[in-house]
């Protein structure tokens, strides 16, 4: 494999006065599922919306199959192929299934793919066939998620990034959910996938990084993760400095 | 009450209830996507009246054409506005935005009063616009019957503009979300600025209308419309374009029942009385009549 997809380097990233991220680098190759895990408040999400476009990196470089894209807008990097999956689905309420979809492929809409990427989308989630024409706020919280994942493949990305895509789901969307991510790796899709539930999260992921406070803790291969690091001490709290319990 | 009354009552209500609607949509497209209330959005409307004015006097351009330049003068002032005075600290807080709204406001004002006169004028209208007209036994300026159907032509074309157009569905993501709309590839600076130029392009509308009725043009005279679209909007709500308009007609209802109800020695506190039930809205409805959907969250 060549270039990575993604290159982060050293990014540090601050709300106002108080660091989030300080000196975060990790790649993810072309046809990898990478996975992120973290506790609550690791700055995991930061990362995601760093590497989005939301927020602006104090410094470091964020390289997108070689372009730097730390300090481009939103829109900007959207078109260049990062899709974000935002955490909490994010779903236009008011917006029908079908404007929800539209949206998605704002930036990157050619009219002679679009039915094909809708019948693509609905041969993954045949409930967004049947829901076409009602309001997303309507849609259970499994349904939002399809839908919010949906959108996020609409643009056809080069990098697919899910932030908790299973938060607060029934343990059979759970399943669903991850069954699909599996899906979607097994397409050949890169993904880099954000996730509470990193136990699941691992099973899938090439590779895996660990966040503490800002900082990689670890990066490498799942399975390494267990032996080089005592996951339990980052989760409760107890591994780096200034760690919240 | 007599049938003449009541007929009267629904025109009236009807038409005035369409420009206080059309006033009331213009500063909703902007705080929509913005959360931010355009307090130079009074001056849109001066500035076309001014143009009007001027056409009006000075050329001999046929009338479409004078309506059309003020109509237009809107739309390129809110356009502009955006660009040179809002954008720049669209990153910054809402207070900034605010500040930079009333200065805009400020000096549009002072500027049309140094450069043409702090004085009133008389703008000419066609002798058709408040030629009378008997409707339904009724006597009414032709204006009220134009005033009606400019509004329903625009809420058509507005509502298939935001329903039936790409652009228009994103504008109304961005509204509820703007963060995620742009995450999608919407531009910021497209939904921005096609909401501040519909904002005055309906600016440019209410001129010509609010003119006709009033007579005159000033420097000052966009304090006027401007409260009343915001009175428009605390009844009607703040968060959706169908409570801006919904909250138009209902302001112009109440204003017309409490001028038919209040006995003469009242009618001139007819006002306090309007502001009353804002205040009521304000405590006991403060989203309006429609709730509409949004985030609590603005552009950055």
């Amino acid at each position: 494999m060549s270039e990575p997809v993604l290159d982060v380097r050293d990014i540090h990233v601050a709300y106002g006065a108080v660091k989030a991220l300080d000196g975060v680098s990790l790649h993810v190759l072309e046809g990898e599922l990478v996975s992120l895990c973290g506790v609550n408040g690791a700055g995991k999400s930061t990362v995601l919306k760093a590497i989005a476009g939301v927020l602006k990196p104090v410094s470091g470089q964020i390289l997108l199959a070689g372009q730097q894209i730390a300090g481009k807008v939103p829109e900007q990097v959207h078109r260049l192929g990062v899709s974000l999956v935002p955490e909490g689905r994010e779903i236009f309420p008011s917006l029908t299934v079908a404007e929800n979809l539209r949206i998605a492929a704002f930036g990157t809409y050619k009219a002679a793919r679009f039915a094909a990427d809708l019948e693509d989308v609905f041969g993954l989630f045949p409930i967004l066939k049947e829901r076409y024409r009602q309001p997303g706020g309507l849609l259970s919280g499994g349904e939002q998620q399809m839908l919010a994942i949906a959108r996020g493949l609409m643009s056809h990305p080069t990098l697919l990034m899910l932030d908790e895509p299973s938060l607060g789901l029934s343990p059979n969307m759970v399943d669903s959910i991850f069954e699909l991510i599996e899906n979607l790796k097994g397409r050949g899709m890169t993904i880099l996938l954000v996730e509470q539930n990193a136990e699941r999260a691992l099973q899938l992921a090439d590779r895996a990084y660990l966040l503490s406070t800002g900082r990689l803790a670890f990066g490498g291969r799942p399975e390494e993760m267990g032996d080089l690091v005592d996951i339990a001490s980052v989760y409760l709290g107890t591994h780096g400095e200034g760690s919240k319990p | 009450m007599t049938l003449g009354v009541i007929v009267e009552f629904i025109i009236n209500t009807l038409s005035l209830g369409s420009l206080y609607a059309l006033i009331s949509l213009g500063l909703v497209f902007v705080f929509g996507i913005m959360q931010l209330v355009n307090f130079a959005y009074g001056e849109y409307i001066m500035v076309s009246a001014y143009v009007l004015y001027g056409l009006g006097v000075f050329t001999d351009l046929p009338w479409p054409l004078v309506f059309l330049a003020a109509v237009l003068t809107g739309a390129i002032i809110g356009f502009v506005s955006e660009v040179v005075a809002f954008r720049p600290f669209r990153g910054r807080s809402l207070d900034a935005l605010l500040v930079t709204s009333f200065a805009l406001s400020v000096i549009l004002q002072d500027t049309v009063q140094l450069s043409i006169s702090p004085r009133s004028k008389a703008p000419p209208f066609p002798d058709f616009f408040n030629q009378n007209v008997t409707l339904f036994g009724i006597v009414t300026p032709l204006r009220s019957y134009l005033m009606i159907g400019t509004t329903v032509l625009l809420l058509v074309g507005l509502s298939l503009l935001m329903r039936g157009t790409v652009l228009g569905i994103a504008m109304r993501g961005a509204s509820e979300n703007f963060t995620t709309a742009r995450l999608m590839g919407v531009p910021a600076n497209l939904v921005i600025s096609t909401a501040f130029v519909i904002s005055g392009l309906l600016a440019g509308i209410v001129a010509i209308f609010w003119t006709a009725r009033s007579g005159a043009v000033e420097p000052l005279m966009g304090s006027a419309p401007l409260l009343v679209g915001f009175i428009a909007v605390v009844i009607g709500g703040m968060h959706s374009l169908v409570g801006a308009v919904v909250g138009g007609f209902a302001y112009a209802a109440v204003a017309n029942v409490l001028s038919l109800t209040l006995p003469t020695s009242l009618l001139s506190f007819r006002d306090a009385f309007m502001f009353v039930i804002v205040i009521m809205f304000l405590v006991l409805r403060p989203e309006g009549l429609i709730r509409g959907s949004y985030a609590e969250e603005r552009v950055g």
